[in-house]
This record gives C-alpha cells, sequence and structure tokens, in this order.
C-alpha cells in the first residue's frame, strides 16, 4: 500500500504510468539495455561493434517502418519477407546495364506486390492478414522463379559498394535507413496522406463519410510498405553480395511487427510511432546481441523477446481501453 | 386457444438497468398461445432488451418470469431453447460456411446406424421441409450464398422445427421480398393455428395491423399500452409510440428553434428525383430550396437515414439522380458529394461520424485537408486558423484542440464534427439525428446552429425521430414510410398531428 502513495509523492501516480509505458517504455527498456551493456559488456561502445549493431538493424529498421504504416490502417503486411525475396531476385537481371536500373527494377516489383495487397484489401475486401499471407507464399515463389531457384553472387563494384562503404564513417545503408525513418517521420506528421492515414486506420466508416478516398489512402499504404520492403532487399544483397532468393527476408515480418508494437504502434490503428518503431527495432536487436555477447544461447534471447513483445501488447491494451 | 389458459409466457413488473440508462422499468408483458404479439416502439424504447430477457440472453433486475403460469429463471439463452422458446433476430445467425441442410439440422442432425451424421437422409429431408417455405435451392450448398430472404426463411424453418411453443421474430421482414413476406405470413398462420405463441418486432403498420393479434406498445423502457390491436386505430398507434398526446400539440415552446425561414426562392440547391435502392428506397424524390429545412419524417425503418446516405453518395443506388445547385452528380460517392458541397452528419457519430482516438483537430480538419495543404504537405498554420474559428463559433468546451475526441461529452463530440461539416463551405447539410444523445444546453445550441444556418442560405435536411424538434425545425416536412414517400407536410400541415396522421394512413 505504501508504493503508489510513494510514486504520487513524486508526481507520478498509477494512471499516469500506465498512461505513458507504452509510448516511453520502448525508450526506457532501450536506455536500461545499453547502460547494462556498457557496464558488462566488453568493447561495446567500440565503433566497430556499433557499426555491426547498426548494419544488421538496417533492414529491419527500413521494412518495420512500412509496417508501421499499414499497422497505423488497422492493417498489418506478411508479405514484406517475400517482397525482399523479389526486389533481390531483380537485381541481377539488369545489373548489367548499370546500377540504376536494376534498383529501380527491384523496386517497380516492389510497387507491383503493394499494388495487389493494396487492391485485394481495399477493393476485394479482403482480411490484409489473409491478402497479404497470400502474397508472402506468392511473393516468394515468384522471386525463386524470377532467380531461377539459384543462388547469385554480385560483382558489380557500384552496386557493392552501397553496403560497404561509408560516409563521415557511417555505412550508407545506415543512412539510407536513416533518411527513410525521418521521410516516413515527415509523411506521417505533415501531410494530407498521413493525416488521411491515420483517420482511416481510427474509423475508417467515418473516414469514408468525410470524403477520405479510403481505397487510394489503403492501396498507397501498401505499395509504400512493399517498396520499402524491396529496398531492404536491396541493401541486403548489396552488403551480402550475393541475391539467394530462397533466404533473404525469411521471418523478416515478425521482426518488423516487433519492433512496431514495441514501439508502442497499437494493432488496432490510428496511431503511428515512428521514433517508437526505430527504438522497438533497435530493442529487439541489441537483446539478441547482448545475450550472445554474454555467452547466453539464441534460444534465450527469443524467451526474453517473447516476453517483452506481451508486455508491450498488454500494456497497449490497457491504454486503448475506453 | 390451448388446454391450458395459463399464458404461454409473462413477465411482470421487470426491470433492467444498464450503466446510465433504465433499458426496462416495471414492464408487464404476457404473450397467449396461439396469439401474434405486436411488440412496437421507437429506437431506445426497451423492445430488444425485453426480448432479450424473454429469451433469456438478459437476466432483469427486477419482476417476475413465468413460463405456462409457473415462475422460471432462464440463466441463459439454452434455458430459454430448452423451454421451447424460438428466436429470429434481425440479422441471421447461423453458420454461412455451412450446408443449408447442416444449417437447418445443427445440433440434432439424423444418425445412420454408426452413429454418424445420415447426410443422405438430412439433405433429403430438409429439401422436403424447405420446399414448404418455397425455397427449391440446393440444399447442399453453402447457407452463406443463398439470398438474406432465403437465409431468414432458413433460419424460420429451423425455429419452427424445434417444437417451439414461442417463436420471436425480430424485424422478419427487413430483408425479405413481397412474395418472401407472402411466405412468411403462410407460416405464421400455420404456426398461429397450431397454438404457437409469436412475439412480432416490425416497424410496418400494414404488417401489424394484418398479422398480429395483440400489441404492446414500449417508449424509454416503460410500458406505454398493451391491448387487441383491433381496439387501437393506427393514429393512436403511432401517438403512442412517439409520445405526443393528440390533443396536446402546442406550437412552439418545446425547442429552441425560432419561426418559418424565408426560403430564398429561387432553384433548389438539392434535388432528389426518383432514388431507387433494394429494399431500402423506392421513388424517392424531394427537393431543397436554399436557406430552407426540409425534415424528414417517419418512423424508424421508413428509410430516413438510408435517404441521406443515399443523397451523399455512401449508399449504392440502383437509379436515380441527386442534383446539387443544378449540378447533377455523375458518379454518386461520398467524396463526390462532398466536391460538390453535400455535407453529411450521419445517425451514429461514434461508428460513422468522429475518429475518436484523434483530437479535436485531426477530425475538424479531415474533410478540407487539401485546401489547407499544399503539394499534399499541410499547413499547420492554416489548419489552426480553421480549428480555432470553429472551436469558438461553436462554443467547443476542451482543454484545447489536441483533446481526444473520444473524451468529450457528447454535445461537444456531435459539435466537432458539425465544424467539420461547415469547415467544408457546404450548400446543402445532411444532418441525421443532430440531438440524439446530447445534454439540454448542447441540444439547444445546435438548434439554433441549424436555424442560423440556414439563414445564412444553406438548405439543410433535418431527420429527428424526436417529432416537436422535426416539426418546429423544418419549413416544410416529407414523410416516408416503408422507403417511399408517403406525404408531404407545407406551411400550416407542419404540426406534430398532421405528422402522425400521415404516417399512420394505410398504403393505399
Amino acid at each position: 500500500m505504501t508504493a503508489p502513495s510513494l510514486a504520487k509523492s513524486r508526481g507520478f501516480d498509477a494512471a499516469t504510468v500506465r498512461r505513458l509505458l507504452p509510448v516511453y517504455g520502448v525508450y526506457v527498456a532501450l536506455a536500461v539495455l545499453v547502460l547494462f551493456n556498457i557496464a558488462w559488456t566488453d568493447n561495446f561502445l567500440a565503433w566497430n561493434n556499433l557499426r555491426i549493431q547498426l548494419v544488421q538493424v538496417t533492414p529491419v529498421v527500413i521494412v518495420a517502418l512500412g509496417m508501421a504504416l499499414v499497422i497505423g490502417t488497422e492493417g498489418i503486411d506478411l508479405s514484406v519477407g517475400s517482397v525482399m525475396a523479389l526486389g533481390a531476385a531483380l537485381i541481377p537481371l539488369y545489373l548489367g546495364y548499370g546500377m540504376i536500373p536494376a534498383i529501380a527494377l527491384a523496386v517497380v516489383g516492389g510497387v507491383f506486390v503493394g499494388l495487389v495487397n493494396g487492391g485485394l484489401v481495399a477493393f476485394v475486401g479482403l482480411q490484409p492478414i489473409v491478402a497479404t499471407l497470400a502474397m508472402l507464399v506468392a511473393g516468394r515463389g515468384i522471386a525463386l522463379v524470377v532467380s531461377n531457384g539459384k543462388y547469385k553472387d554480385i560483382r558489380d563494384k557500384d552496386f557493392l559498394a552501397i553496403g560497404t562503404d561509408a560516409f563521415l564513417g557511417v555505412p550508407y545503408t545506415v543512412w539510407i535507413a536513416a533518411v527513410l525513418a525521418v521521410v516516413v517521420g515527415f509523411v506521417v506528421r505533415r501531410t494530407v496522406f498521413g493525416r488521411r492515414l491515420l483517420a482511416v486506420g481510427d474509423n475508417r466508416a467515418a473516414a469514408q463519410l468525410a470524403g477520405v478516398p479510403v481505397k487510394r489512402v489503403l492501396i498507397t499504404v501498401y505499395v509504400i510498405a512493399a517498396v520499402l520492403a524491396a529496398i531492404a532487399g536491396v541493401i541486403q544483397v548489396s552488403r551480402i553480395g550475393s541475391a539467394d532468393a530462397s533466404r533473404i527476408g525469411l521471418l523478416i515480418e515478425l521482426s518488423a511487427i516487433t519492433a512496431v508494437v514495441v514501439g508502442g504502434t497499437p494493432l488496432t490503428g490510428g496511431k503511428v510511432r515512428v521514433l517508437g518503431t526505430v527504438a522497438g527495432a533497435f530493442l529487439m536487436q541489441l537483446l539478441t546481441a547482448t545475450m550472445i555477447a554474454n555467452n547466453l544461447k539464441d534460444s534465450t534471447a527469443q524467451m526474453v523477446q517473447a516476453v517483452i513483445i506481451l508486455v508491450a501488447v498488454y500494456t497497449a491494451r490497457e491504454r486503448r481501453t475506453r | 386457444m390451448s388446454a391450458s389458459d395459463a399464458p404461454l409466457l409473462e413477465v411482470v413488473g421487470v426491470s433492467k438497468q444498464f450503466p446510465g440508462v433504465r433499458a426496462l422499468d416495471d414492464v408487464s408483458f404476457t404473450l397467449r398461445a396461439g396469439e401474434v404479439h405486436a411488440l412496437v416502439g421507437e429506437n431506445g424504447a426497451g423492445k430488444s432488451t425485453l426480448i432479450k430477457v424473454l429469451t433469456g440472453v438478459y437476466q432483469p433486475d427486477g419482476g417476475d418470469l413465468r413460463h405456462l403460469g409457473k415462475p422460471v429463471t432462464f440463466n441463459g439463452p439454452l434455458d430459454a431453447q430448452a423451454a421451447g422458446i424460438s428466436t429470429i433476430y434481425q440479422e441471421v445467425n447461423l453458420v454461412p460456411l455451412m450446408s443449408v441442410a447442416r444449417n437447418l439440422f445443427l445440433g440434432r442432425e439424423p444418425r445412420n446406424r454408426f452413429g454418424l451424421v445420415d447426410v443422405a437422409r438430412m439433405n433429403r429431408e430438409a429439401a422436403e421441409i424447405l420446399a414448404g417455405y418455397g425455397i427449391t435451392s440446393d440444399v447442399r450448398r453453402p447457407l452463406g450464398l443463398m439470398a438474406l430472404g432465403a437465409q431468414q426463411m432458413v433460419a424460420l424453418a429451423r425455429a419452427v422445427m424445434v417444437d417451439a411453443r414461442v417463436v420471436v421474430m425480430d424485424e422478419p421482414t427487413s430483408s425479405l421480398e413481397p412474395r418472401e413476406v407472402e411466405t412468411l405470413f403462410g407460416v405464421i398462420q400455420r404456426l398461429h393455428e397450431r397454438g404457437v405463441g409469436i412475439i412480432y418486432v416490425s416497424h410496418r403498420l400494414d404488417e401489424l395491423y394484418r398479422i398480429c393479434d395483440a400489441v404492446t406498445i414500449l417508449r424509454d423502457g416503460k410500458l406505454v399500452h398493451t391491448g387487441l390491436i383491433k381496439d387501437l386505430d393506427r393514429l393512436q398507434l403511432v401517438s403512442h409510440m412517439l409520445g405526443r398526446p393528440m390533443s396536446d400539440v402546442r406550437k412552439a415552446g418545446f425547442t429552441s428553434f425560432g419561426g418559418e425561414h424565408s426560403a430564398a426562392g429561387g432553384k433548389p440547391v438539392l434535388r432528389c428525383a426518383d432514388l431507387n435502392s433494394r429494399h431500402k428506397l423506392t421513388g424517392i424524390s424531394f427537393e431543397v430550396l436554399p436557406g430552407e429545412v426540409v425534415g424528414l419524417g417517419g418512423l424508424l425503418g421508413a428509410g430516413r437515414s438510408e435517404t441521406i446516405k443515399a443523397v451523399a453518395g455512401a449508399l449504392p443506388l440502383d437509379s436515380g439522380t441527386v442534383e446539387v445547385d443544378g449540378t447533377t452528380l455523375r458518379r454518386p460517392n461520398p467524396v463526390a458529394a462532398l466536391k460538390a458541397g453535400i455535407a453529411v452528419q450521419p445517425e451514429d457519430r461514434k461508428a460513422e461520424g468522429l475518429a475518436l482516438g484523434l483530437s479535436i483537430r485531426e477530425n475538424i480538419a479531415l474533410a478540407v485537408l487539401p485546401r489547407l495543404s499544399t503539394a499534399g504537405v499541410v499547413s499547420e498554420r492554416k489548419i489552426d486558423k480553421i480549428v480555432e474559428t470553429f472551436i469558438s463559433r461553436l462554443r467547443i468546451k476542451a482543454s484545447g484542440p489536441h483533446q481526444r475526441v473520444g473524451d468529450l461529452s457528447g454535445g461537444n463530440q456531435q459539435k466537432v464534427l458539425l465544424a467539420r461539416l461547415l469547415a467544408t463551405g457546404p450548400k446543402v447539410l445532411l444532418l441525421d439525428e443532430p440531438t440524439r444523445g446530447i445534454d439540454v444546453g448542447a441540444k439547444a445550441e445546435v438548434q439554433a446552429l441549424i436555424d442560423e444556418l440556414a439563414a445564412e442560405g444553406l438548405g439543410v435536411v433535418l431527420v429527428s425521430s424526436d417529432a416537436e424538434e422535426l416539426v418546429e425545425g423544418s419549413d416544410r416536412v416529407v414523410v416516408l414510410r416503408d422507403g417511399a414517400v408517403a406525404g408531404e407536410l407545407r406551411g400550416d400541415e407542419v404540426t406534430t398531428e398532421h405528422l402522425m396522421n400521415v404516417i399512420a394512413t394505410a398504403a393505399s
């Protein structure tokens, strides 16, 4: 009984904590984890280590940005991993003509899948989970057909430079992710599309009657998510130097959804936390890295991740109760 | 009449309280064997609650429930079913993915000697039974593929098969074709002869007078009248439902509306011609002049909200045109309607009006974002300006423009919604129950605002279940019945008396 009164005297009460936890919990958890690592993990602050963490988290961050937008419309996109594979598989086809056409083709592949996803959701009226599940299966199939099921090495120097070179000591891929995060943040906060997206997610019927072009908004959201996934696929290829359609992006949809949810974006739509999503991706990455660095098994890391997801969803649920 | 004189089902002095509402207040109701008993009342009168008490879905807070004269307690729908009470809900509650025959026999499938379902026999019997209801389609197909009316027939056949002694029908004809309605009435007649008691909920007066023996009228959770339907004429029935004693209709004084508006005359700002939508609207036509408030009258289910939706482009039309300021809307959809100058306030502001999780600011600006932005990027300054204007003009009480709309009172929510409508600079306002569920103060403000807007030259279409509000707020009233225009009140005829008269008149 003393705990709440004590907390109150410090200017907090249970309700405030419950309200703030889903929003700021991810930053607190991230800070705690960083402090723990600084204290206990050798060489944690070494630039080499930080660089590796950043590079590894990049694809998840990029995919999660798109996922956050989709979840903001009360949807979900399970096909992102397959789209990554498709983007990766398309790269070798046009790389002979140069880097730009190759990347453009990968992006077109993303647009295509996004249009199918969005069309199924907006016009056919399929539930997002079903529509994108179909593309999860079909997308990787197409990727395997495109690549003839073969693992392809990439030798184009310009292209590989994306994955290996750095600007001001920070890898290009990280810069790309950072720029994309800023752009997505701007889109959500400052554009007509962003506002409409949130309205559609909060109350689709009301948005419709308020003259919001709901179908166009939904299609655009799925196209953006798929294009971001394709870009993540391209980055992955440039980093590992090969395009393997059967492996790239496997299970990344789960990491992305986790990052979004842990970052404080409710699955019920109407809200998108871009910075929280980025922090969520970092938190999950760092958690795995910490476990490995401290000689705990990967399986332990997975269980801890599961607990964090449950806590995140639970606190978010509390907040949404009307 | 059955052997026993004890009523089939009886409630005495039953009450049911929900947070903030007294849904049933000391209501008594008696259903005798072989009786078709109409249960009527407007929205929120307590019909559904009473049905749910009778069928064991709700437990009453007070009062007695008697079955064949003996006190009973239904702890759940299963108890009620065991007592022979079957319910056919408005929305069919069967399993759409299972076959028609499966649905019909759900829970009591015929077994073969191995204890497995005897599919052949089930299908054969189902086909025979349904043929009696005028359904000849393949019983092996999933139920969900059948038309809604046919699904309702299957539900009815199922309810009757269970040896029901009481059948509750909640607006059974709302999705039926005229031919199917006849079949339904035939079935009701057979049940009636078998001594089954039927509770029949409907808003279609013609139906009630055709098939019902008795009637019970509820209003605001209270019993207003019960007795034989032949002792009650239509006007009395309507007057009981709406709660307006026919003699006691005073002009003005009930609401905050001013007098007549001087319609600027000239060309109509809104003209609807021959709007048709299957099962919902038939040949609806009316006009609104600039500066005029046109009321849409009629009972629940008469097609008022559907008409509003149709004009706003949110209800698919089979035919008909909507014309704003002389320009016909080419493709009716909400975006086009908004562009043409039609702003709509839907009946259910929480479900269809507001994004409750977003702020006041976002909600007001939602419909006009393109106007407040450059190249897709919104101008916070322009939004602030428009939001401030409307918050002060409509006197929206909130801690600030960033407060969540879901946290506001009903009246302030409604004002936020109206602010969004007005921000679009409309020529026509469609208001569906603008004062429902808001406090008296806000109600007066909204009513005064409607007057003010009409005075500024907007065309307003007003729907209200409150007869007083409708009559005093409108310059003309178009009365709807069964999705068609039943009459129009002009000038001195715009009184609750005339309104009830037109509503009660039998369709000729």
